[in-house]
Formats: structure tokens, C-alpha cells, sequence
């Protein structure tokens, strides 16, 4: 059994009180580790995805106990995919809070990080419901401290808005879980997946309200519309890197509804027929029609690129609801370009505020250091928006192709479509008000300028700016890869399989017992 | 006792709902407390409810408890313990630093009176 599959657990669980104990008061020797625990996450992470590449799933048992008494690990390819996702974002929102300075604003916000690593990565990798629990309530905890780093009144409030609502989504959270168990017997997913075909047609009652709560649960995760009301002023709000990094959670929603409907309530079982497309593709529609119509109509940039990825979240969502493989491979290349497209425009929009002073979409004099910035926004603004030639365009024209046979065609084509010129109409007038209505206004007497922002922020936002081009490039090999893990995740005999008959410690007695 | 356990669960959690519902920080946060109470029961209960049988294996017991529900509700509990203390602390600081504790934006007090409403 390889120990490797933990190793992106343990090590950011490990550094981050090292961190806390013996680098208290160096911020120097703070950056240094979370940079190199940041690099050594992005090996491990690329080795755990070449390894599933080829489709093998490779399994942890902890303790040795064997499933469904152990909690385990799963490493297939979907989860090492997101793991990877989450490291190399990880790596430039790292350099971008080290080269912008907001790491130094506040306490711990290395070992924040680490520990919100952590909880992000195990949700990913692990194969039991309770586990999952466990692992959003260690990211939250850390995305608490993170949110409110560096202190403010607004900052504060906005804190206490996302705590509570993510104290009630766990709570439900609870609620299914408790459902389940006493439904199944069990919170294994691969043991779940069989044991839910056994429950009768007369008895569905039980699993159907946990189908439902846990489908609410994550739809708070993944900020779907009417769920979402927490995220537009917690991620406004939050300082620019630690928003970036958030770019990923609303991804870890989409990422438990993909895996606990495609294998505990896969599309075909009979007790939960209709919640995908009657329930969450009307939701999903909704969400990108009010994400983007809320980037048409915010006052601040920093608003702006909140609903700017309440719409993108709506865009995947849409295209899993299809629940069809190629509707998932078009999900999993979406939620790669807006989880990058999200994070960079977040830096971006913090580039102007170091250069502004505010994020207010009014003309007011020039920004400092606007060439460089107005040109990344404007590249940023492209890939969020979907035009050609960036990979939201290809991601626009996979989720449209995915859902061209689908019944709700016109719909989501209708939405799609107008939704992105709504988009692109906000996204520009967003650009023209911040640097080019600034050239008329005249400069106040003496107000000294702004400096411009320092350069290792540029070279992280144009490391993600880079990311997405390079995903556009190799568009071809990316979405085959996402079809190969869509057609893994509609065939789980072998998932299953691997999880429920490797045997553990009680499993193959020793000699003598 | 399914009545009384399945009331008790009910009770709370229409409580906690009511209170949250107040948009205070304060009585917000004892309303997710009554619901945290409520889901810890409810998970207890998801186990069975067995009266005085142990939940580890033993010679000459045949009833046994569901030993992981407890273990569930140990690890519910740390975790919404830890979470109630983090919330008070943000919600502490909310008020102190902007002195209002109401949990939804309040308009702002410069166009509310333009707009003729207090």
C-alpha cells in the first residue's frame, strides 16, 4: 500500500503548526516554508496525477482497516485532477499575498493557508461521507481566520454573514448525514453505492430527503442561486489572495456533486429521478443569468468579479445537471478555466486597488501602473466573459455542444448565450470606466500618486493569465482528459471494486490469532 | 420514548429556526446552537434507540448499540463547539468594531434618508 496518496494531507497538516510554533515572529522564514510546503504539494500532487492518469484508482486505508469500517482514500483521476488544480493555484495566490504584502498584514496567515490546503485537498481525496464533514469543517475553520486576516470593520461583518451561513449548511450537512445512516447503515460512498440500489420502491422516503439535503448542502458549497447570497460580500470583502484561493471552494461544491450523484445517486436510480433536471438545472440557469446580470449592474470591481463567478459557478452547474459523460468532461474543463479565471481576476482586481485606492466603478483620476494592469483586466475580462480566443470560449462552446441534444436545449442555449453578451456589456464598461474615463478626469492639487503594485504580483497574476492560455492550447488534451475521467465516473464497478475488496488489517488475520 | 426523542428533536430545532430568524448576532448564534443540539440527537437516534445494551462486542449479549453514531455525535459536537466559539469571537468583534449587531446589511443610513425612511 503506498503512503503517497495522504502525503498532500499531512504535509500543509504538519507545516502549519510548525509555522505557528517556530516561525511566530519571521515573516521571512514563514514565506519560505509555506513556499516550499506550497512546491513540495505541487510535485506530490502532478506524481498523484500521473499516476491516476492511466485510470487506475489507488486506495488508502487508514489504520489498515479495511472498507466500510475504515475511513479511506481514493485517488482516481477526478480527484487527483482537482488536487493538482488546487496546489498550482495555491503556488500563485502564494506568491501574489508574499509580493503584494498582505501576508504581512495580519497573524498566520501562512499557517491559515496551509491548514485551508489541507481541508480543500482531503475533501478531494476522501471516500466517506463523515470524512468529507470533517474536511469542509477544516477548510472553513481555516477560511474563517482567513477571511477576516488584516482586521476592518466591513471586513468583520462580512465575516460573521459567512460563518453563520456555513454553520447552517453544516448543520444540514449533519442532518443528511444522520438520514443516511440510518437509511444505509453505513457512510462509505462505494458501500453506499450498493447498498442504495437494495433500499425498495416503497421505502425511498428516508434517502430521498438525504439525496435533497445533501444536494442543498453542496449547493451552498458551490454558491447556486437562491444559495449564493453569502458569497457576493464575503468575497468582495476578503483580502484579494485569500478571494483568489476561495476561487477553489465553490469548486469543492461542484466537485461532491458530481462525485456523490454520478455514485451514490447516479442519474438512473429510480428514488431520485428528477432532482437533476428538474430541480438543479433551473437553479443552475438562474445562477448564470443573475451572476451575470449582477456584473452588469455592481458599483465595484471587487463586487463585480464576485458575480462574475456566481455566473461561471452557474455555467458548470448547468452543464452537470446534463448529467451525461459528455456534459461532465465539459464541467471539469469549465471548472479548470473558471477556477483560474476566477482567482486571476480576483489579483487583478486588488492590482487596481493598489494603484487606485478604491474599487469604485466611477471615473476618478488614473491608476498607477495602468498599462500592465488595464492589459492583464482586459485579457482576464476575455477568458471570464468566454470570447475567443481564450479557453472560456472553448469551455462556452464544450457546455453548448453538451447540451445540444439535451431536452432543455433552447433553454440553455437561450441563457448561455444572451447571459454571456450581458456579461461582456459589464466586463467593459467595467474596463472603460476604471482606465479610460480616467485620462478625462483632471488630477487633484498635490494628492500624490499611488505607487504601482510590486513585481512578483505581476508575475503571479501573469502565471494564472498564462495558466489559462496554455489550457487553451492544449484544449484538445485536456477535455480528452476530462471524457476519459467522465467515462470513469459513469462506469464506478471499478471504484467500488478497489475500495470494498482490498483487504485490511482484520481482513487477513495473522498466524496465531 | 420515539415520541419523546423525535419531539425533543422537533422542539429544538423550530427554536433554533425562530431564533435564527431574528437577524441579531446574538440570538442567531444561540439559534444554531439549538440546532446543533437538535442534529446531534438526531444522530444519536440514527443508530436505533436500544435501551441499556453495550455497544462493544462481549460473551452472552446478543442487543447490541451502534457504537458509530456515538463516535459521529463525539465528533459533531467538537466540531460545533469549536465553531460556536470561533462565531462568537468575529461576532464579538463585528460589534465592538461597528457598534451593530445586526447579522444582514443595514442600508446605508446616507440614502436611507435621502430616500425619506430612517
Amino acid at each position: 500500500m503506498s503512503h503517497w496518496i495522504i502525503a498532500p494531507i499531512v504535509l500543509p497538516a504538519l507545516l502549519a503548526p510548525f509555522i505557528v510554533l517556530a516561525a511566530r515572529y519571521h515573516i521571512g522564514i514563514q514565506r519560505a516554508l509555506s513556499l516550499a510546503g506550497v512546491v513540495a504539494l505541487v510535485a506530490l500532487a502532478s506524481a498523484l496525477a500521473w499516476q491516476a492518469s492511466d485510470g487506475t484508482i489507488t486506495l488508502y486505508q487508514l489504520g489498515d482497516w479495511a472498507a466500510p469500517f475504515g475511513i479511506v482514500l481514493v485517488a482516481d483521476a477526478l480527484s487527483t485532477l482537482m488536487v493538482l488544480l488546487t496546489s498550482v493555484l495555491a503556488l500563485f495566490v502564494l506568491l501574489y499575498a508574499i509580493g503584494s504584502g498582505w501576508d504581512n498584514r495580519g497573524r498566520h496567515f501562512h499557517a491559515l493557508f496551509q491548514f485551508q490546503l489541507m481541508g480543500i485537498i482531503g475533501a478531494f481525496l476522501t471516500g466517506d461521507l463523515f470524512n468529507l464533514f470533517v474536511f469542509f469543517e477544516v477548510l472553513l475553520i481555516a477560511s474563517y481566520g482567513l477571511m477576516i486576516h488584516a482586521g476592518g470593520n466591513a471586513r468583520m461583518r462580512a465575516g460573521v454573514q459567512y460563518v453563520l451561513f456555513n454553520l447552517i449548511g453544516s448543520t444540514l450537512f449533519l442532518f443528511a448525514l444522520g438520514a443516511i445512516y440510518a437509511e444505509t447503515g453505513t457512510l462509505n460512498m462505494a458501500d453506499l453505492a450498493q447498498r442504495v440500489t437494495f433500499i425498495g420502491a416503497e421505502d425511498t422516503v428516508g434517502i430521498r430527503v438525504a439525496a435533497v439535503l445533501l444536494l442543498l448542502v453542496f449547493a451552498i458549497k458551490a454558491a447556486l442561486v437562491p444559495l449564493h447570497f453569502w458569497l457576493p460580500s464575503s468575497y468582495s470583502e476578503a483580502p484579494a489572495p485569500v478571494a483568489a484561493l476561495f476561487a477553489i471552494m465553490t469548486k469543492v461544491g461542484a466537485y461532491a456533486i458530481i462525485r456523490v450523484y454520478t455514485l451514490i445517486f447516479p442519474p438512473e436510480l429510480a428514488a431520485t429521478q428528477g432532482l437533476h433536471d428538474l430541480w438543479l438545472l433551473p437553479a443552475a440557469l438562474v445562477s448564470v443569468a443573475i451572476g451575470m446580470m449582477g456584473v452588469l449592474a455592481a458599483k465595484k470591481l471587487d463586487r463585480l468579479v464576485a458575480f462574475a463567478v456566481i455566473g461561471s459557478m452557474g455555467m458548470v452547474m448547468v452543464t452537470i445537471s446534463l448529467f451525461t459523460p459528455e456534459g461532465i468532461a465539459a464541467a471539469l474543463y469549465y471548472i479548470v478555466h473558471s477556477t483560474l479565471a476566477g482567482a486571476a481576476l480576483f489579483l487583478i482586481a486588488d492590482l487596481v486597488r493598489t494603484g487606485r485606492g478604491s474599487l469604485e466603478l466611477t471615473a476618478q483620476p488614473p491608476v498607477a501602473g495602468a498599462a500592465l494592469t488595464a492589459a492583464l483586466f482586459f485579457v482576464g475580462a476575455i477568458a471570464m466573459a468566454g470570447l475567443p480566443p481564450l479557453s472560456g470560449f472553448l469551455g462556452k462552446l464544450l457546455v453548448l455542444n453538451a447540451s445540444f441534444s439535451a431536452p432543455q436545449a433552447v433553454w440553455i442555449w437561450g441563457v448561455v448565450l444572451v447571459s454571456s453578451l450581458v456579461s461582456i456589456l459589464g466586463f467593459a464598461r467595467a474596463g472603460s470606466l476604471l482606465f479610460w474615463k480616467a485620462k478625462s478626469v483632471p488630477v487633484g492639487e498635490g494628492a500624490a500618486p499611488n505607487a504601482p503594485p510590486q513585481a512578483l504580483s505581476y508575475v503571479a497574476v501573469g502565471g494564472l493569465i498564462g495558466l489559462l492560455a496554455a489550457q487553451t492550447v492544449f484544449a484538445g488534451q485536456l477535455h480528452g482528459y476530462t471524457s476519459k475521467i467522465a467515462g470513469q465516473l459513469f462506469y464506478p464497478a471499478p471504484y467500488i471494486q478497489t475500495v470494498l475488496e482490498t483487504p485490511g488489517k482484520l481482513s487477513t488475520p495473522k498466524e496465531g490469532h | 420514548m420515539e415520541f419523546l426523542v423525535a419531539s425533543a428533536i422537533g422542539i429544538l430545532t423550530a427554536g433554533g429556526i425562530y431564533l435564527m430568524l431574528r437577524l441579531r448576532t446574538f440570538p442567531v448564534i444561540l439559534g444554531i446552537s439549538l440546532l446543533t443540539y437538535a442534529v446531534n440527537v438526531f444522530l444519536f437516534t440514527s443508530g436505533r434507540l436500544t435501551i441499556a445494551a453495550p455497544p462493544i462486542l462481549r460473551d452472552g449479549v446478543t442487543a447490541y448499540a451502534d457504537p458509530l453514531p456515538q463516535a459521529l455525535v463525539l465528533t459533531a459536537i467538537v466540531i460545533s463547539f469549536g465553531m460556536t466559539a470561533v462565531v462568537v469571537m468575529i461576532g464579538l468583534g463585528a460589534f465592538l468594531g461597528s457598534d451593530d449587531d445586526h447579522v444582514d446589511d443595514q442600508p446605508d443610513p446616507e440614502t436611507a434618508d435621502a430616500e425619506g425612511r430612517s
